[in-house]
């Protein structure tokens, strides 16, 4: 759900670029205060995975793709604010490298990927399902599943209200037509998220931070 | 950094340029979910014909100049991969350390 250059207006794109430079700020922050010289390898490979793997269009119904977005996982790996900051060098990367997303556009699609589909969907989603649902391997990976489809979901709402606000397609055609696809889209999602944790958990369990960390730091 | 997280980000490492050089070229060339809705909705032509940034030296995933779609996809995956690791490691160095 990349965001070309044309599709939003100035007002939208200033207030999507001012929120995303003002988490990226916080998250420097939380990510500084929180994780330690041992991430520094894993936020750069998990970047480049991330990378590596929204290349992967598949098919989903009706001559549309999908592609996986990596903030749920990132987020679940590395934190909320991590994930921000690996979206967005994943997102400046293919602006300024590959022409994928308009750069009047960065600042949006930080937003939705970013900022809605790694830290919101994290706070919202995971958090509350984590402390509900029971503290196993099931569990977790539940959580994590329908963490990962949240996040394309909910994303893609963000889009469609931006495309209406901006005046490129009504909130009545965009937000049905962005909401179902993006549920379809979702559904890879989450089977890659979970893919990619058990094989984590097999190896390293310890290296992600929301399955080895005890509850309360949460 | 201890030697078994060497490992982990290495594997991992491997695992990525593999998606990216091997499997990419066989990804899905279908629009993605927002192209196809901006088609089928008819507010595609909103979008610049050509992006506002033009300096992208590999432009839609194709290393330019290389007549086989697949190797130049290929190569677009293995120099982005790279690239990435490269600057999401350098920024979280930046980050990170503390003196």
């Amino acid at each position: 759900m990349h965001i070309p250059d044309g599709f939003l207006d100035l007002k939208t794109t200033i207030t999507t670029a001012v929120a995303s430079a003002g988490g990226l700020g916080y998250g420097v922050k939380e990510i500084r205060r929180k994780l330690g010289d041992k991430h520094i390898p894993l936020l750069g490979v998990t970047a480049a995975f991330i990378f590596a793997a929204q290349m992967l269009n598949f098919p989903i119904a009706g001559g549309t793709s999908g592609h996986f977005l990596g903030a749920a996982l990132a987020a679940i790996l590395l934190g909320p604010w991590a994930s921000l900051l690996i979206i967005t060098v994943v997102l400046a990367v293919q602006c300024l490298g590959f022409a994928d997303g308009g750069i009047t556009a960065l600042g949006a699609n930080i937003f939705n990927m970013g900022i809605i589909g790694g830290v919101l969907t994290y706070y919202l989603i995971f958090l509350p399902l984590r402390k509900t649902l029971p503290k196993t391997k099931r569990g977790f990976l539940t959580t994590s599943a329908i963490t990962a489809w949240a996040s394309v979901f909910i994303a893609s709402i963000i889009v469609a209200l931006e495309l209406s606000i901006s005046g490129t397609s009504p909130l009545n055609v965009a937000l049905p037509a962005m909401a179902g696809v993006h549920a379809l889209i979702g559904i890879g999602e989450a089977i890659i998220t979970s893919v990619v944790l058990v094989g984590v958990i097999n190896i390293r369990p310890d290296l992600i931070r929301e399955y080895s960390k005890p509850e309360e730091e949460a | 950094m201890g030697n078994n997280v060497k490992t982990f980000i290495f594997i991992s490492l491997i695992v990525a340029l593999i998606l990216a050089i091997f499997i990419s070229p066989f990804a899905s060339s279908s629009p993605d979910g927002l192209e196809k809705v901006a088609e089928d909705k008819g507010f595609i032509e909103k979008a610049l014909e050509e992006g506002v940034w033009r300096l992208s030296p590999i432009p839609d995933y194709a290393f330019p100049g290389i007549g086989n779609e697949a190797i130049a996809t290929a190569i677009a995956g293995l120099i982005g991969t790279l690239i990435t690791v490269i600057i999401g490691w350098l920024i979280a160095k930046l980050i990170i350390i503390k003196k």
